[in-house]
């Protein structure tokens, strides 16, 4: 399949549809049913694109790719140049899928309802443009600028101390930015040729291209590795997350946890793995150990919470620490490990928040005690809620097994005693989510929840999508590790890893 | 056979699963009634393959290893893949599943009639069965845990059926949270062996997932490394199967609707503890420390289960405890030595013990309650389940000719064999082993004087016997009871039927490289069990004769014992309110959330504070009057001027 520029059409068609909103007259309705209509028609070709990714490609190959110069002198050389490959593919169909789920998430959205749809378009257009850059600084532009967006969907239309958290967002995303922008930098400069094509440096990765050296490298590689890391996020600096994803409006959310994050374990992946692999293999411990914590914090934190939201926020904490112990591992199956960790992390919890929105939005509350007895109220997104909370705790036969068990095989032969730490990890997972469902499904029926009414057939659209991804990568695997294979493969490959 | 209808066992209850969760659950909501039909017309198809899987096991050996697909690879040498394998053991336990789920599906129609969750109900048993039967077919280890991990869902959704009862659902979440930590046990030990298979060369072409593999690669590894690997599959086995420590679970797993305990948590999940370690025996025997380790668990879990059997209220508890106490019998078996023993206990144990839940759940159809001080004299008005929990009870005891003596009887004899060769251990054993002989049939004699003797102390007005529905399946299983034992591994050549053939049969399997001999049938030992069973008995009689209520305890005259016993050794207690609440829930959590507050955000105020001064400095600079700008300005420039001519080549000194 080769159509031109359909990667660039992917990318830009919701920004396409925010300008339009923004220049014309529409009523409500229409709004959102154009939405709808164009995430819908870019979740198939994102989808198309997956499908259709070329397995063979070496080190470095990208599909689809479309390159513009872009800024050509002395100073700056940079060009408009996306692409994909087997790394990027999922994360690009991920984040169109949750787009879908996102606008209908957002169909009871009241006050400045075109205003809202546009931000929302345009942190979809911001997101996949950081998953398919190739070039850095059109990285770092799109990085930037998925922060307007997510700054006014929170301040605006949250809930909560949504100011508060908004900034606090906002101010950990812009410390870790100015770090990443030093590593860009830095490695512009020290280049020879000075480049910023993702692709050369790939393909140079431990070779002579970067003239740094390697202190000067791991100078580089941490930099990045901070600005990651706050996203991820990684143990200590996570603490924006449970507020940011708490005071969110659903949708948001769903982005939030569904995808931004997974910008995180991305660039940790295509930058800091695949370009600097000496310095990941030099500091394996201190990353694996960095992912444990985040593991096991993350989840005793979860023991104490009274809020859903807050729940699964500091579960996310825990599941992308295990992004970290598979990265860390560099061995073939725990890198594979973690790039499908970001694919069903981001479908698992996509899940969960869509199912909280739901019981927010009708039961007026999201706080546990007031909660109980949904089973027999609202039998769809109960059931839904437990199959998500299933796969979160890495049940069998759904996704979020299938990754945990690539990352710990990954890791165990050069981290045993800390990959058994992390698989303590799975014990608490089983405790505090059946523990939520225990408390929120089960029991008789709470006052505050008397006459609540289930999801409507719209509403449980994007239940069903995303269960039937969940169910489908449980009991077929090989489909998503097929494709991010292609990447992570010659990336171990070229460095003599296992 | 092909791989196919081997699948078939597997596919049949997966789609009575979907057909009644997505189709009649949805759309045929006032035809509720259809879908037991769906799910037992399934289970007759995996039947009557299974019974031909275990005639062309019988007859050739059986079909051995099939794979059908390649789920992940992780190296050259560990590959998940998807297959079966079947073997006499597998052969024989996958007829005993279906057929036990099969007559508990039966009865569930009755049982379960008019509840609203009826198609919820056997969707879920659906899954069960399927989940179960897939545990047992599986080639490769990890597929096997899969399957492990989805019994316990099952388990899980059956236990918390009842969802509006608070008990049920803390029941379901304490049952799969206890089995998951003796499940990490077992992930850790498979991923010993996934790295195991990072050192192997890929030439050999083993699959270090591989059951019959794993059997075989005992000698390739360190003598440790199999001792941590068994143990973390031990672990795995104890969890499901229910032993010492991780037996809280079980008890509050009755919680659940009684042919769910009947079905899941007797007589085929909770045995799937056994069913792992003697699949991997020959692995599991290349360590010393780990089968004195199963002996001593085993042994030791028969009498302490016994012991909290004597003193519960709750016919189902007590029969709980009786299953973790049988299961601990088999752990003993393996420990042993005697998987051929183990694995005929297990059949007979599933028989009878279903049976026993079956007339349980007869009884609170009629009474309502399960507690025994609500129960009495029902041998009147319910005359078949009180035949019925007769015939059980006593094959329970181990009374021959039931089918539970022949088989207690063998791991007993195995027991005595070794005591012959061996030392203070084996005695240890052997006497835990009949002291347990001698609680069984004291505990169970009580359970049947309490429900059954005595006057009705109960304010039910229509005690009556169960429906036809319930009382067939009951029936067919009290025959099963009776003559399983001296069909399935006679102790003398009947006609055609050979001596010991069953255990014959189960040791001829290719992954048990020597077979296990199986000892000679004994009448001393034969005697000596049967009159430890019936020292019980009489101890039962004697005392439930002379206390004519039938109400009091034999233990409340040891106050302090049966506190002790009653309150189930403190165990909950320690797990929950002490680890649980006080350790995580207030120690590690308040120490996160203090590091969360104060070191992490703190800093970022800090950080922040920081920034705002900084600014609020700065900002005094900015007070937008001119004159001041002019003068910074005009002192910036003549220091500028006076720097210039100081420095600037060729114009000062």
């Amino acid at each position: 399949m080769d159509y031109p520029a359909i990667l660039s059409i992917v990318i830009w068609l919701p920004f396409l549809l925010a300008i339009i909103f923004l220049v014309t007259p529409l009523k409500d309705t229409l709004v959102k049913q154009a939405a709808l209509a164009i995430t819908l028609i870019d979740a198939v070709l994102a989808s198309l694109l997956f499908f259709n990714i070329d397995k063979s490609m070496p080190l470095g190959g990208f599909q689809w790719v479309d390159r513009i110069i872009w800024i050509d002198t002395a100073l700056l050389k940079s060009q408009y140049l996306v692409g994909v490959d087997g790394l990027s593919a999922p994360l690009v169909m991920l984040t169109a899928v949750l787009g879908v789920c996102a606008v209908v998430a957002s169909w009871h959205i009241k006050i400045r309802v075109k205003e809202y749809f546009i931000w929302l378009l345009i942190l979809q257009t911001a997101i996949l443009g950081v998953f398919t850059s190739l070039d850095l600084l059109l990285f770092f532009l799109f990085w930037e600028l998925e922060l307007i967006p997510m700054y006014m969907l929170i301040s605006g239309w949250g809930s909560g101390r949504k100011e508060y958290s908004s900034m606090k967002f906002l101010i950990f995303t812009i410390l870790g930015s100015a770090f990443i922008i030093v590593g860009i930098l830095t490695t512009f400069i020290t280049s020879d040729p000075h480049t910023l094509d993702m692709t050369m440096l790939i393909l140079n990765s431990g070779g002579n291209l970067v003239q740094l050296g390697f202190y000067g490298a791991t100078f580089v590689y941490f930099c990045f590795f901070i600005g990651f890391a706050i996203k991820l996020p990684v143990w200590p600096i996570h603490t924006w997350l449970p507020d940011a994803h708490t005071d969110a409006p659903t949708a948001a959310s769903v982005i939030l946890a569904g995808v931004m994050l997974k910008m995180g374990g991305y660039g940790l992946i295509r930058i800091n793995v695949t370009m600097f692999p000496l310095q990941t293999v030099a500091y394996s411990y201190l990353i694996v150990a960095l992912g444990v914590i985040s593991v096991l914090y993350g989840a005793f934190m979860t023991l104490k919470q009274t809020d859903l939201k807050r729940l699964i926020a500091y579960s996310s904490v825990s599941h992308m620490g295990l992004v970290l112990v598979g990265i860390g591992s560099f061995t073939a199956s725990g890198l594979t490990g973690a790039g499908m960790q970001l694919f069903t992390h981001g479908t698992i919890t996509g899940l969960l928040f869509l199912c909280v929105g739901l019981i927010y939005e009708k039961a007026h509350t999201r706080s546990i005690p007031d909660l109980g007895g949904l089973f027999i109220r609202m039998p769809v997104v109960a059931i839904t809620f437990t199959i998500a909370g299933l796969a979160s705790l890495g049940l069998p036969a759904l996704s979020g097994f299938v990754s945990e068990i690539l990352v710990f095989a990954g890791a165990f032969s050069g981290f045993p005693l800390m990959t058994i730490l992390a698989v303590l990890g799975i014990i608490l997972a089983a405790g505090y989510i059946l523990w939520m469902i225990e408390r929120v499904l089960f029991g008789e029926v709470k006052p505050s929840v008397q006459n609540v009414s289930d999801a409507t057939v719209l509403e449980a659209f994007p239940l069903v999508l995303l269960v039937l991804m969940i169910i489908g990568i449980g009991i077929f695997p090989g489909i998503l590790i097929g494709v991010l294979d292609q990447a992570i493969l010659p990336i171990v490959a070229n460095f003599g890893g296992a | 056979m092909s791989a196919l209808t081997i699948w078939t066992v597997f596919l049949a209850p997966v789609a009575g699963f979907l057909v009644i969760s997505l189709i009649i659950r949805p759309f045929f909501g006032k035809h509720q009634w259809i879908s037991p039909f769906v799910l037992i017309a399934a289970l007759l198809v995996s039947l009557i393959i299974a019974v031909m899987l275990f005639i062309d096991t019988l007859a050739t050996g059986g079909a051995g290893y099939n794979s059908a697909y390649e789920w992940i690879k992780i190296n050259e040498s560990a590959i998940i893949d998807l297959g079966t394998y079947i073997d006499p053991v597998s052969a024989s336990t996958l007829v005993v599943v279906v057929l036990v789920s099969l007559l508990v599906q039966v009865y569930s129609m009755g049982y379960m009639h008019g509840d609203p969750g009826y198609s919820r109900y056997f969707a879920t048993m659906a899954l069960f069965t399927a989940s179960m039967i897939g545990l047992v077919i599986s080639s490769n280890i990890l597929q096997l845990y899969a399957f492990w991990e989805l019994v316990g869902l099952s388990s899980y959704l059956l236990i918390g059926f009842w969802t509006e009862r608070p008990s049920a659902a803390a029941a379901a979440k304490k049952a799969f949270i206890i089995t998951r930590i003796g499940d990490v046990g077992f992930l850790i030990g498979i991923l010993f062996l996934i790295n195991h298979s990072f050192s192997m060369d890929s030439v050999a072409g083993i699959n270090v997932l591989h059951i019959p593999d794993i059997c075989s690669i005992g000698g390739t590894m360190s003598g440790v490394i199999v001792t941590v690997i068994t143990l973390g599959i031990l672990s795995g086995a104890m969890g499901k199967s229910a032993q010492f420590p991780f037996h809280t679970w079980l008890p509050d797993a009755m919680e659940g609707p009684t042919p769910v305990s009947a079905l899941v948590h007797s007589a085929t999940m909770v045995a799937a503890g056994v069913f792992l370690l003697i699949r991997l025996f020959p692995f599991i025997s290349d360590s010393g420390t780990t089968m004195l380790v199963i002996a001593g668990v085993g042994a030791f879990t028969a009498v302490f289960a016994a012991t909290m059997g004597l003193v519960v209220h709750d016919i189902k508890r007590v029969l709980a405890y009786s299953s973790i106490s049988q299961l601990a019998y088999m752990f003993a078996a393996i420990g042993l030595g005697a998987y051929g023993p183990a694995i005929f206990h297990l059949i007979t144990h599933a028989f009878f013990k279903a049976l026993l839940f079956l007339c349980s759940g007869s009884v609170n159809h009629a009474t309502h309650t399960f507690d025994m001080r609500e129960m009495g004299g029902l041998r009147k008005s319910m005359p078949w389940t009180y035949g019925l929990m007769m015939i059980s009870s006593l094959s329970l005891i181990g009374l021959p000719p039931l089918a539970g003596f022949w088989s207690k009887d063998e791991i007993m004899l195995s027991a005595w064999d070794l005591l012959l060769h061996g030392a203070i251990f084996e005695l240890i054993i052997f006497g835990l082993l009949a002291i347990g002989v001698i609680l069984t049939a004291f505990y169970t004699w009580r359970m049947i004087s309490l429900t059954f003797h005595g006057t009705y102390r109960g304010d039910s007005h229509s005690i009556h016997e169960s429906p036809t529905i319930m009382i067939a399946p009951m029936f067919v299983l009290g025959i099963l009871t009776v003559i399983a034992g001296v069909l399935t591994n006679p102790p003398i050549n009947l006609g055609s039927l050979h001596k010991h053939w069953l255990g014959d049969f189960i040791s001829s399997s290719t992954v048990f490289h020597h077979g296990h001999h199986v000892a000679e049938f004994s009448v001393m030992i034969a005697t000596i069990s049967t009159m430890l069973g019936l020292l019980g008995i009489l101890a039962g009689i004697y005392y439930f004769k002379k206390s004519k209520q039938g109400i009091e305890e034999p233990l409340e005259s040891l106050k302090s014992v049966h506190t002790l016993v009653y309150n189930k050794y403190y165990l909950d207690t320690l797990y929950e309110d002490i680890i649980v609440k006080n350790f995580l829930q207030k120690r590690i959590v308040n120490i996160t959330a203090l590091f969360d507050k104060y070191i992490v955000d703190g800093l970022g105020i800090t950080i922040g504070f920081m920034v705002r001064n900084v600014g609020h400095i700065l900002g005094l600079i900015q007070n937008g009057n001119v004159q001041f700008y002019t003068f910074i300005i005009s002192l910036g420039g003549v220091i500028g001027l006076i720097l210039l001519l100081m420095y600037a080549p060729g114009i000062g000194g």
